[in-house]
């Protein structure tokens, strides 16, 4: 008890010194994930609005699958990557694996199914007299699927919410492919998982409270999204 | 601008709904389109606005002696406004503005036909409210001014009082009767109410088995 405590006060200082290293750790957690999910959401917001808003054959296939994908075992993605980065796979000539640009690609796979599967939730989801009624007032097609989506924004912020959390707490798949290379790619979760094993409670407990705190943020900024979101229709 | 509208018939799975059905919208003034309940009213009326397609007959738009294409042209000349509003999650303001910025018109125009529009229908003082917090009556309004903003020739009503007090009912029969002294639009509703007809038509259309009965105005 008394360990954690102490633990505590030095995480406090730590945090409160604005220590270099802390910092360092904080900003590329930040720009990874920030990253991956720049990348998710540019190829999983179409992909979603897509499956939402339009019949195709294999629709229903691509759905169950966004839909499995969501709970991807990160240590599996991370073999993944690892396999396709390692010198002998096939993209081994990038020379990516144990760089940033590897856990971002590892993120990216995580964060996607995310993104897609909630995405065309919320497009499914609207109500389909507001098509009805763009097109009554004269939008063209594709005007009538920027208005669906745009109606679907709330849904669709909360799925690009949702899947930063999940990017941003992961550890298994980054610690695979980015090796956890001190001052290149050590980020917040990884650093915890290092330093707890050295019996180091200082730095692991520091980065556990700002990612504790960054998690409450989201939750906080998903909650105000959803509550935005849910007027009620007279 | 007139429609026309000849030997339309229409079946939903089996379920003959029009069988025959033709007339000449060629006057300006309000149609009053009556029936039971489903007699087929706001099927007409979805196909007169070229929202859904007949499965027999022909919907002719027609000005100055010639037909017109059905195009997106045409279509932006009417609009239906339908018994349940789609509101747009946002204001007031931004649901008028809506047509006309799909219609790509400048700031300054949408600006200052949103604040007509809303004056004409009594919801100025609502304009920057959320859309989704007004009464059901203030919503149909909210359609008809969606529908308005934009000028239509034809303007298609499908039961626009259907849901609402007999407040809001008033107000939007004096906007329909306003709208015939402005020379706005053809009006073309649907009603149930028999005294709503008497009070606001030209000219009453009664549906009945896929077939308009006679003229009962006239």
């Amino acid at each position: 008890m008394n360990s954690i405590l102490q633990g505590l006060i030095q995480a406090f200082n730590l945090i409160l010194n604005l220590d270099k290293e802390l910092f360092s750790i904080i900003l590329l957690s930040l720009k990874v994930s920030g990253f991956a999910l720049i990348i998710a959401t540019v190829f999983g917001l179409p992909a979603g609005a897509l499956l939402g808003l339009k019949r195709f054959p294999g629709r229903d296939l691509a759905i169950s699958a966004a839909n499995t994908f969501m709970g991807l075992p990160p240590v599996v993605v991370g073999l993944f990557v690892y396999l396709l980065l390692s010198r002998k796979g096939p993209l081994g000539f990038l020379g990516l694996l144990y760089s940033p640009s590897a856990m971002i690609i590892a993120q990216t796979i995580l964060a996607t199914p995310i993104v897609v599967a909630l995405c065309q939730s919320a497009t499914v989801n609207v109500d389909p007299i507001i098509r009805q009624a763009a097109r009554t007032l004269g939008a063209t097609p594709r005007q009538v699927t920027v208005t669906i989506i745009n109606e679907a924004r709330y849904g669709i912020l909360s799925a690009i919410i949702a899947a930063f959390g999940r990017v941003m707490a992961e550890v298994g798949s980054i610690l695979i492919v980015g090796g956890n290379i001190a001052g290149y790619t050590r980020v917040m979760t990884t650093t915890i998982a290092l330093e707890t094993d050295k019996g180091n409670f200082e730095l692991a407990l520091a980065l556990g409270i700002i990612l504790l705190a960054i998690s409450f943020s989201i939750n906080a900024l998903l909650h105000v999204v959803q509550k935005k979101g849910t007027i009620t229709v007279s | 601008m007139k429609l026309s509208v000849s030997h339309i018939a229409k079946a939903y799975e089996g379920r003959t709904i029009l069988k025959d059905c033709s007339y000449a919208f060629d006057k300006n003034g309000t149609y009053v389109l009556m029936g039971r309940n489903g007699s087929g009213k706001s099927t007409f009326l979805r196909i007169c606005a070229l929202l859904e397609q007949a499965d027999g007959g022909i919907v002719t738009y027609g000005e100055n002696g010639a037909a017109l294409q059905p195009d997106m042209a045409l279509k932006r000349r009417i609009t239906l406004v339908l018994p349940r509003i789609g509101v747009f999650n946002t204001t007031v303001s931004r649901n008028v503005a809506y047509p006309l910025r799909v219609r790509g018109l400048s700031y300054a125009e949408i600006e200052s036909r949103v604040n007509k529009t809303l004056a004409f229908v009594g919801l100025e003082q609502k304009k920057s409210q959320q859309a989704r917090t007004l009464s059901s009556g203030e919503t149909q309004r909210l359609g008809i001014a969606r529908a308005l903003v934009l000028g239509p020739e034809i303007l298609f009503l499908d039961e626009p009082t259907a849901s609402i007090d007999e407040e809001n009912t008033w107000i939007i029969e004096s906007i329909i009767k306003d709208m015939k002294k402005e020379g706005r639009a053809m009006v073309i509703m649907t009603t149930h109410d028999n005294a709503q007809a008497e009070r606001i038509a030209d000219r009453v259309l009664v549906l009945d088995q896929g077939f308009f009965q006679p003229d009962k105005s006239n």
